[in-house]
């Protein structure tokens, strides 16, 4: 089976689209954790930055990360043509 | 439960899951008011239990099935909605639902790297996985690796590291069930476990990945508004807030100021606790002067110390004016004396730890790797990061968790059920924090400084369960509680939470069967798991090829049944530390599966060789490191870089990516049927691509 130029545009969006939502992901993961005691004298709704993030901060942000990969593909797939049949 | 359509499927079931979930508050409802009639509090929680392990039942029983494709992946046709569910209670553990509050509570912002871990590790299956594998469309997670691959290694090795993972993370479950069971019914422990036992094999064992499923949504709803209750309450109660996610910032402010005035030797409260502390370093230093002198002395020396003891207690007896109970301390003392110089050194070290912890001042719950100098602090933020990574790989790598995956219509569906399913996972990981500090302000401000004579009713309750889980001792004498004096075990809190906040005990019931419901859903996931690597990919895909299907489903039960059996075998033997072992299974995953699942589909050259050389690598170190640093096993070698063995999979995954580059670079490339496999996942839909319509 033979992909079109227009097939691998479609991953390299996808390869693009993944990279950086990765980078965010490592991002509030890793580098908040990482300056964690630097950031301690920031303050978030009562809460000092890191543990706010920690506790809750970071998992609205992978909630937000997933639910808009999930849209994006989803409309990647229609402007490529490669959608699944409805059902 | 089958629809004419998909839509018509899925309201069906909205309809069945919105009745379900009333009929379940009516339950609560009913039992509340049976309460207050004066039903005893035993009877209750025998019915609370005992009915919703009989609603599990009796869902398996409705979804039994003989075809495979209901069987292994539940017919492919659960709504990315109902997928999430399901997923969010096989995610959640009795470790989640028990154990992560407690934890929080106990060592404050260091244990979020369990609550950043176990749902970030989300945002890698939605992005590298799920889609990928839902378009591939088999069975299990193996079958992958054999197709991609080629060859019956790449698939033996990953059903060795599927059932090694899967089955450590089932003991864990195992022995939550049993103990939820045996405290709440009265049960033996033993008796717990296979009572426990029983309730999962009703629900998996007629109806497979299908039952599975739909008993899994019913436990969601159960444990999370079992988890929800309580906390809401505690915030209503401390802050007047019903939403104790926003509160309990106004909350972590006072705790942290109670911490201060605790540390501060110049306030009264400051000085009772410095008082304690004191006691418990020279109970610190005793042990530790016990130990030196063993280990100058050896057996000359315990014998001597045997014999000092022995001494007093004969004097206490034969003189007169020995004081009421002095007696029976010196026996007792005695008694618990340590046979040999293995025990003595285990017990005067435990000693010397205990003492040493209980005279440090006490950590500010908020303050993230706190420690008296910069080494310390830097050894915590390596150990949490490392922590944080491997529980990501590793929930973008076990099984269980990917499997369900495979139960979504399309692909697309499948990148909205992780959307779900983190947000129903979510919820819970964001109220576990806020529960830990509403419970420690709780603590600190009406259990300290309270009177030993009139303690809250939870306290004296629980202490007489468990000395483990509450322990209360004065340590000073002054009849007055300082924190120090308080020993809380990590589980305690989520189950004790109804009586701190003062509900009936009807919602004491309701955690228990909600921590059941937990630990039963991921005991469910998991030994299908393990029940179904071995029939499909072992006996269909290896040994029998041409097995009928009946013969293939009949096998896949009966190893079911064997499974179980052996983990509950397992778990009565109560076998080390639940955390460590929930830890190491995400370690062990992370290192064999994850580099050649990724990268078998974001990297075309990824061959054969590379699987093999990466799988067996990573799995390997993993499994070394552990061997040779957790001190169950005995070796004690120095740590690497003083990580723990717990995130030893920090240097299994470097070595299985290592493994698979370098074992596909030194060999050809992958076959046109492999590459053509790639493009085939890589797409939810190509027009010529021939292998489109896969079951």
């Amino acid at each position: 089976m033979q992909l079109t130029e227009k097939h691998r545009q479609y991953w390299r969006r996808n390869l693009r689209l993944t990279g950086m939502l990765l980078a965010i992901w490592f991002a509030v993961t890793f580098f908040v954790g990482w300056f964690a005691r630097d950031l301690q004298s920031f303050v978030v709704f009562g809460f000092p930055l890191p543990f706010y993030m920690g506790a809750q901060g970071t998992l609205l942000v992978y909630v937000a990360l997933v639910g808009y990969y999930a849209y994006c593909m989803g409309k990647l797939d229609r402007e490529y043509g490669v959608q699944e049949g409805d059902e | 439960m089958a629809g004419p359509t998909q839509t018509g499927f899925f309201s069906q079931l909205k309809r069945y899951y919105s009745l379900y979930t009333g009929g379940f508050i009516g339950f609560i409802v009913m039992l509340a008011i049976l309460e207050q009639m004066g039903v005893p509090n035993r009877i209750l929680g025998y019915i609370f239990l005992g009915v919703t392990v009989l609603l599990y039942a009796g869902i398996g029983i409705l979804s039994r099935t003989s075809d495979v494709s209901e069987y292994y992946v539940a017919g492919r046709r659960v709504p990315a909605l109902f997928n999430g569910m399901a997923t969010a209670a096989d995610w959640m553990s009795a470790a989640s639902f028990i154990g992560l509050a407690g934890t929080l509570y106990l060592s404050g912002y260091d244990g979020l790297a369990f609550v950043m871990g176990w749902t970030g590790g989300f945002v890698l299956v939605a992005l590298l996985l799920a889609p990928y594998l839902r378009k591939f469309g088999q069975y299990t997670i193996p079958d992958f690796l054999g197709a991609r691959y080629g060859g019956s290694i790449p698939r033996s090795i990953g059903v060795f590291a599927a059932i090694l993972c899967s089955f450590t993370y089932v003991i864990a479950q195992v022995y939550g069930v049993g103990l939820i069971v045996s405290r709440f019914t009265g049960l033996d422990f033993g008796i717990g476990v296979f009572v426990g036992l029983g309730g999962i094999l009703l629900c998996s064992f007629l109806g497979g990945m299908r039952a599975v499923t739909w008993t899994q949504v019913s436990q969601y709803v159960i444990l999370i508004v079992a988890y929800m209750i309580p906390v809401i309450w505690l915030s209503v109660k401390h802050t007047g807030n019903p939403v104790p996610q926003i509160a309990y910032g106004y909350v972590l402010e006072q705790v942290t100021a109670r911490e201060k005035a605790l540390n501060d030797p110049v306030t009264p409260d400051g000085a009772r606790e410095a008082e304690v502390r004191t006691i418990f370093r020279h109970k610190q230093e005793e042990a530790e002067a016990k130990l030196k002198a063993l280990e100058a002395g050896g057996a000359v020396y315990l014998a001597a110390e045997k014999a000092r003891l022995v001494n007093a207690a004969a004097e206490l007896k034969a003189g007169r004016d020995a004081e009421p109970g002095a007696i029976e301390a010196a026996g007792k003392a005695l008694a618990e004396f340590p046979a040999d110089a293995a025990a003595a050194r285990n017990a005067w070290h435990m000693a010397a730890e205990t003492g040493r912890a209980k005279a440090a001042p006490i950590a500010a719950h908020a303050e993230p790797f706190a420690g008296t100098d910069e080494a310390t602090r830097d050894r915590k933020r390596k150990n949490f990061l490392a922590l944080v990574l491997c529980l990501m790989v590793g929930t973008a790598a076990l099984p269980h968790i990917l499997m369900r995956f495979y139960t979504t219509p399309t692909v697309k569906e499948a990148r909205l059920s992780v959307f779900w399913s983190l947000l129903f996972i979510s919820l819970l990981y964001i109220t576990a924090p806020a529960l830990a500090v509403l419970a420690k302000y709780d603590v600190y401000t009406l259990l300290v400084g309270s009177s030993f004579s009139e303690l809250p009713g939870w306290v004296s309750a629980w202490a007489s369960v468990d000395k483990t889980l509450m322990n209360v001792t004065d340590i000073n004498r002054d009849g007055i509680v300082q924190l120090a004096e308080i020993t809380i075990g990590s589980d305690l809190i989520v189950l004790a939470t109804p009586e701190i906040a003062g509900l009936p005990y009807v919602i004491t019931a309701l955690v228990a069967a909600g921590g059941l419901a937990a630990a039963l859903s991921t005991a469910d996931g998991l030994m299908l798991t393990i029940a179904n690597s071995l029939s499909h990919d072992v006996y269909y895909k290896m040994i029998d090829p041409n097995a009928p299907t009946t013969r293939r489903l009949a096998i896949s039960k009966g190893l079911l049944l064997l499974v179980a059996i052996f983990a509950a075998y397992v778990t009565s033997l109560k076998p080390g530390d639940i955390l460590f072992m929930v830890g190491a299974a995400f370690s062990l995953a992370a290192s064999a599966f994850f580099p050649a699942l990724a990268l078998g589909v974001f990297w075309k050259r990824a061959n054969r060789m590379g699987a093999i050389l990466g799988m067996a690598g990573g799995l390997a170190t993993c499994m070394c490191y552990i061997y040779i640093t957790y001190p169950f096993f005995g070796v004690n070698a120095p740590l690497w870089w003083d990580i723990n063995p717990i995130s030893a999979g920090i240097f299994g995954m470097p070595v299985g990516f290592a493994g698979v580059i370098i074992g596909s670079l030194l060999t050809a490339a992958p076959d046109k049927a492999a590459q053509a496999l790639v493009d085939h996942v890589r797409y939810p839909s190509l027009k010529s691509d021939t292998r489109t319509e896969t079951v």
